[in-house]
């Protein structure tokens, strides 16, 4: 079999995939009768066209950058963690109680006990099941759906009794103190002279997140730990053999894998809402599925692709006010973009490849 | 608890139960020919939009029915598509397929309705009604009241349980199933195509989530709302695991979760033993419960061997 150089491999298969759902995506729109051009044009100005777009698609970037390392971070050890929803869940609720916590005097201290405190209860979260699969073989995947499941249960049950404030009829926390509200990027724009939308949600997470990346990329690439969660990700046997303790890597991976998930909650619950709500990942952890597998589980690419499909959040929400395509339309791109770059990869990569050894064997001949 | 009170809990949960059961037993054909399948969540929703979409247009619940199976089943198709023919990851597959028909079901319902994920309401024509079993009103209330009075699908779901395991245990196409799923090598050496049985079991998959779907949309409720499934995909995941890919005991897993969700149904808190039990409790119960058998404390559940693997022929 031709193996693809590794350049075709990272950047060929994945644009691909991705212009195989965006032409699928197209026909979508075009059988439900509009104009995919000026779905696709309402979408660009509505995400990159002001400060206000960039603003709320560095924000959607943030979380998504968040989510894709920790699947990203899983993979590499061969961990299929699809539980980040609920460690993010369960991180909004550490960010939550970090912020509630103290009568919080500047975001400056908040900021890195927000942190903690949300990574704190991303990783535990991600413990029981991780240290199941290790230790006792349960399949992490099931184990992890059903720690969604009941993150879900457990944040619906406090939020409707012992973390509501009296009084209050909402399933929600009481708003978190001043000293806690995270600078925006228009406030850290401004002593510049720039000028950046004051609605948009994106803050100092971003910053977070892009660091996140680096930190990622370090572990996985140039640290003694990074090797053996990427050795035992490629061969459980293998790994074994040159020493290397198969439970505590699972564990110390998806422990990353879990506080990485919880992260995400900065940006949303302590950078947006100020407030823990119900439901407050929406689906982010899944899409973080999506991010990785277009990133190819590499922090750049993870980078890209958080950013891409920040765009598809921010564009398709756009898409639901200006014309009678609704939101869910993202959810199906998304679904395309799964199925193309993770489940039927080889459909791309296949011919590609078959392509590429009969161009190696004319210029040989 | 009243005598009465007791008949209508247990009554909820048969109705609770059957699209667990249904949805399971799919899971359980699939698994067992060496597929994972986290996608039954999306095929009962696509087929729960289908069927109410279908059944409303043309007025008759058997038309809905039938394309609800008919879309769960292309869905199917595409899960082996990806996990058999070119050998993808089932579980993104499956991931992907549960995206899409949350995607697609709110996008044609707008297209169609005019109305974004929902169908309008479906009258008693379009919807299977209960039927009255002979005797009802003379056998006493437990006849009457259980027994009788439930749809069509229901008897139907309850009749695939021996149906199941008489197909998997004793049918040749059902050791052929099994083998496929525990060792796949083997079959293909006494000439059997694996691929074959393992599409054949999706396709019976397809089938039973898409049962399960018209079950919600056109028995249990009178049209399709948004994310009706609400779960019960992964529910039916944790009781097959539950029910260590055993059909027999896919009906004791389902009805005891279909029971935890038709007691949370009714009391919004519940005293057991003076302390009061919070419903989100019961919620979780199913999930936490599979947690703990999947640990294996308490007997362990063994999955097929070769589930989640696909199959590359010998050179």
């Amino acid at each position: 079999m031709d193996r693809l150089p590794g350049w075709a491999d990272a950047v060929l298969v994945p644009l691909v995939s991705l212009l195989l759902a965006a032409i699928l995506s197209a026909l979508v729109i075009l059988a439900i009768g509009e104009s995919p051009v000026e779905a696709l044009r309402i979408m660009i100005t509505g995400a990159f066209g002001s400060t206000y777009g960039w603003g709320y698609t560095l924000y959607y970037a943030t979380t998504f950058m968040f989510t894709g390392l920790a699947f990203a971070v899983a993979s590499h050890a061969g961990m299929f963690n699809i539980g980040a929803e609920g460690q993010a869940m369960l991180g909004g609720l550490g960010v939550a109680l970090v912020c509630l916590a103290l009568p919080w005097p500047h975001w400056a201290l908040a900021l890195p006990a927000a942190l903690v405190g949300g990574a704190m209860f991303g990783a535990l979260w991600a413990l029981i099941p991780a240290w199941l699969q290790a230790t006792r073989g349960s399949h992490i995947v099931i184990t992890t759906i059903m720690f969604n499941l009941i993150a879900a249960a457990l944040l619906n049950y406090l939020l409707g009794g012992v973390l509501r404030p009296a009084g209050s009829v909402e399933s929600a926390t009481a708003r978190f103190p001043e000293g806690a509200t995270l600078p925006t990027l228009h406030d850290m724009l401004a002593p510049f002279g720039i000028s950046f939308s004051k609605a948009a949600p994106v803050n100092i997470s971003l910053f977070v997140a892009v660091f996140a990346c680096l930190f990622v990329w370090v572990l996985i690439w140039r640290t003694r730990l990074g090797y053996e969660i990427r050795a035992l990700g490629y061969s459980q046997t293998a790994s074994r053999y040159a020493g290397i303790g198969p439970v505590r890597i699972v564990v110390v991976a998806m422990l990353i894998s879990g506080g990485l998930a919880g992260l995400m909650a900065v940006n949303v619950v302590m950078g947006e809402a100020e407030r823990l709500l119900l439901n407050p990942t929406e689906g982010a952890g899944f899409i973080g599925i999506a991010v990785a597998l277009m990133g190819r589980n590499h922090p750049l690419g993870v980078f890209l692709a958080a950013i891409l499909f920040g765009f598809l959040y921010q564009g398709g929400g756009e898409l639901g006010l200006w014309t009678s395509i609704p939101r869910e339309l993202i959810v199906v791109i998304q679904a395309l973009v799964i199925l193309f770059t993770g489940a039927l990869d080889n459909m791309v990569r296949m011919p590609m490849e078959r392509a590429y050894g009969a161009m190696r064997r004319r210029r040989k001949a | 608890m009243e005598f009465l009170t007791l008949l209508q809990v247990l009554d909820s949960t048969v109705r609770l139960a059957i699209p667990l059961l249904l949805a399971c037993l799919a899971g359980l054909f699939s698994e067992r020919a060496g597929i994972f399948d986290i996608g039954l969540e999306g095929k009962m929703l696509i087929a729960a939009f289908f069927s109410a979409a279908v059944a409303y247009v043309s007025g008759s619940a058997c038309v809905g029915l039938l394309a609800g199976i008919a879309s769960s089943m292309l869905l199917s198709g595409l899960h082996g598509l990806a996990s058999i023919t070119f050998r993808g990851n089932q579980l993104i597959s499956g991931v992907a397929i549960n995206f899409l028909a949350a995607g697609l079901t709110v996008l044609i319902a707008a297209d169609w309705f005019q109305e974004a994920g929902r169908t309008p309401s479906l009258g008693s024509g379009a919807r299977f009604v209960p039927i009255d079993l002979p005797f009802a009103d003379s056998l006493g209330p437990v006849y009457g009241e259980l027994v009788s009075g439930h749809t069509i699908l229901v008897y139907l779901a309850f009749l695939c349980v021996p149906v199941s395991w008489w197909v998997l245990y004793r049918t040749r196409f059902g050791l052929r199933l099994r083998a496929v799923g525990e060792n796949p090598e083997a079959v293909d050496t006494a000439g059997i195509s694996v691929p074959g049985m393992r599409f054949a079991a999706l396709a019976i998959c397809g089938v039973l989530c898409g049962v399960a779907g018209a079950y919600l949309s056109t028995a249990l409720q009178a049209g399709f709302v948004k994310d009706m499934t609400a779960g019960r995909g992964y529910i039916a995941l944790a009781a097959l695991i539950f029910a260590k890919w055993r059909p027999w005991y896919a009906l004791w897993a389902t009805l005891l979760f279909g029971l935890l969700q038709a007691v949370a149904l009714r009391y919004q808190t519940l005293e057991l033993g003076g302390i009061a039990v919070p419903t989100q409790l019961m919620d979780a119960a199913p999930y936490i419960l599979t947690v703990v058998i999947l640990a294996g404390f308490v007997g362990k559940a063994i999955p097929p061997k070769s589930g989640g693997v696909p199959y590359v022929k010998e050179r």
